[in-house]
């Protein structure tokens, strides 16, 4: 089901229960329970990242999370959009960023995909460094980490990059 | 409305700026830098932040805070921050960045500490 709920924006969202089937390895299927799936996808300009925050608005709304978590999923989104607008897309708004949030029994889910060259993320500096104390940019990774329990990026065959964060709930 | 609304006051030589919504990329950091960059072309080097009405701040509007902080410092002056939510000294405390401010919760107790 399609809601273009915001100009230019592509919103599909379920609300069922769903069995995905993850993949396998020697044999073993790796199945998640989804509880509820929206999916947004944006053109790269800046205004994404309210438009972003609106739908992680709504979804933790529906899900009746607490204010506390609610604060840390919505900044690490932000950040994670940004980035995929600035950095990864170039501000290219004929490239466009996927957003995915998912609720899983005892987590929530967030994939944020641009669709850029890539980084090397083991190779951020470290903003609380005294060097980089007083430097205006280079906090947003940081934040994702601090506000996740789980960052992790990876390259797509097909092109892009996508961070994956999970917050345990 | 504008994302971020920024009321100019004027106790002695400090500049209060009662700032009130969201400092984040966009309108709300670049509306910050203007204000700063107008008040050190007036010559008015001393500011106090009061942002006890500013309900989000994101990376870029943190890095705004630290760009302001170093070019009031480079002009010789002073810049402090009064009345911060919980939420904002949670993330200056995570970034180490409240060894580098200088805060306050009292408005008294901030213009007293001007030079």
């Amino acid at each position: 089901m399609l809601h273009p709920r915001h100009p230019g924006s592509v919103w599909s969202s379920k609300n069922s229960r769903g069995l995905h089937n993850h993949g396998s390895w020697s044999g073993l299927c790796l199945l998640t329970v989804t509880l509820e799936t929206t999916e947004l996808r944006f053109p790269s300009r800046i205004e994404a990242v309210e438009e972003a925050a609106r739908a992680v608005a709504e979804f933790l709304s529906r899900a009746g999370v607490s204010e506390d978590v609610a604060f840390g999923i919505d900044m690490a989104v932000r950040e994670a959009v940004t980035n995929a607008v600035l950095h990864g897309n170039d501000k290219d708004e004929t490239k466009f960023t996927d957003l995915s949030l998912k609720l899983l029994p005892g987590a929530f889910e967030i994939t944020v995909h641009d669709q850029g060259t890539g980084f090397n993320s083991s190779n951020i500096p470290d903003p609380t460094e005294a060097d980089n104390l007083l430097k205006s940019s280079g906090r947003g990774i940081f934040f994702m980490r601090n506000l996740m329990d789980e960052v992790e990026w990876s390259m797509d065959p097909e092109g892009g990059t996508t961070v994956r964060m999970l917050k345990k709930v | 409305m504008a994302e971020l609304n920024i009321s100019e006051r004027q106790s002695g030589d400090v500049t209060i700026l009662d700032m009130d919504g969201k400092i984040t990329i966009g309108e709300g950091s670049v509306a910050l830098r203007t204000a700063i960059r107008r008040l050190l072309e007036e010559g008015k080097k001393k500011i106090l932040l009061n942002l006890a009405r500013v309900s989000y701040i994101d990376s870029s509007g943190i890095g705004e805070l630290v760009s302001s902080y170093t070019a009031i410092n480079k002009e010789g002056g002073e810049l402090k921050l009064l009345n911060l939510t919980q939420k904002l000294q949670d993330l200056l405390t995570i970034t180490k960045l409240l060894t580098v401010f200088d805060v306050y919760e009292s408005e008294a107790e901030a213009l007293a500490s001007f030079k």
